[in-house]
């Protein structure tokens, strides 16, 4: 995935990592400046999660964050884009380990969505975050990259895409 | 990132323009055909059908491959590049996702030195 060019500053380099691991898998990693025991809790307070699940510069308004983070509990957010028909996004968490570990499931989508496994791993003060989701098929998977979802995030390739087919559409029936 | 060129299109839509062609690429979307699959199931010669997968072929919209006698046919390039594409976006998202879990994280660090040393003072 990586496609930078010679000569660039080493400072553009993403300190991101997403590689389709299989035809289930998606992994993203990252090492973040802090103990595991403070990403976590990043993670699983919402007064603090919703300051950084959705960055300013998506253009999306996150109308409501609930998390009750333990077995068996749920989380919902909600988000809208632009004034647009409010989104949300909901599972449940099916593992909760403080500081190491949390799992949780994707069941806003019609059939079985995806199961979102973070692991953090202390490194001498800082953290190697991994998000793991693994879908129910390489269906489930294709149909998510098809339909360019990445989770509300704004959508400008699909809107083109959606012109290029119904152009095509048209076309053909001319 | 996808490049929409403007000779790019024009094949995509020329390939699109034939409802045979549609048809053939519907199929390819359930599962890979050898154009033999293809030419019968659309009641065609094997000549007819190599020519609509040509075109199809040409516009990215189908790859074909040659094992033993047979010629394979599946969904082309453009899949691999939507998920390339979407996987850059993927990235994006999550790259300004965990730069602002940083500035959180920084601050809960800064946060708890400030309260270790009230607790020690």
């Amino acid at each position: 995935m990586d496609t930078r060019r010679e000569g660039e500053p080493a400072a553009t380099t993403s300190r991101t990592a997403v590689e389709r691991k299989s035809e289930r898998e998606l992994v993203v990693m990252r090492t973040i400046n802090g103990p595991a025991r403070i990403v976590f809790e990043a993670f699983t307070k919402p007064e603090l999660f919703k300051r950084w699940w959705v960055p300013k510069s998506f253009g999306l308004t996150l109308l409501s964050c609930e998390l009750d983070v333990r077995l068996g509990g749920t989380y919902r957010l909600v988000f809208s884009h632009n004034g647009s028909e409010p989104m949300a996004f909901f599972g449940r968490y099916i593992e909760v380990t403080p500081h190491s570990r949390l799992v949780w499931t994707n069941d806003e989508g019609d059939d079985g969505g995806a199961v979102t496994t973070v692991t953090f791993e202390d490194k001498a003060g800082k953290t190697l975050l991994v998000m793991h989701d693994l879908y129910p098929s390489k269906e489930a998977l294709d149909a998510a990259i098809a339909s360019g979802s990445t989770g509300g995030m704004s959508e400008t390739l699909d809107q083109l895409d959606e012109l290029v087919v119904t152009l095509g559409a048209s076309f053909g029936r001319t | 990132m996808v490049q929409y060129t403007p000779a790019r299109l024009d094949a995509s839509f020329a390939a699109l323009s034939d409802a045979t062609r549609r048809g053939v690429l519907e199929r390819l979307g359930r599962s890979d055909a050898s154009i033999t699959d293809l030419a019968e199931k659309f009641r065609m010669t094997l000549t007819g059908m190599k020519k609509h997968v040509g075109v199809l072929e040409r516009a990215g919209l189908v790859t074909t491959e040659k094992v033993g006698r047979v010629r394979t046919c599946k969904l082309g390039t453009r899949r691999l590049e939507q998920e390339t594409a979407w996987l850059e976006r993927y990235h994006q998202v999550w790259d300004s996702r965990f730069d602002e879990l940083d500035k959180v994280v920084e601050e809960l660090k800064r946060k708890e030195r400030i309260d270790g040393h009230k607790k020690r003072g």
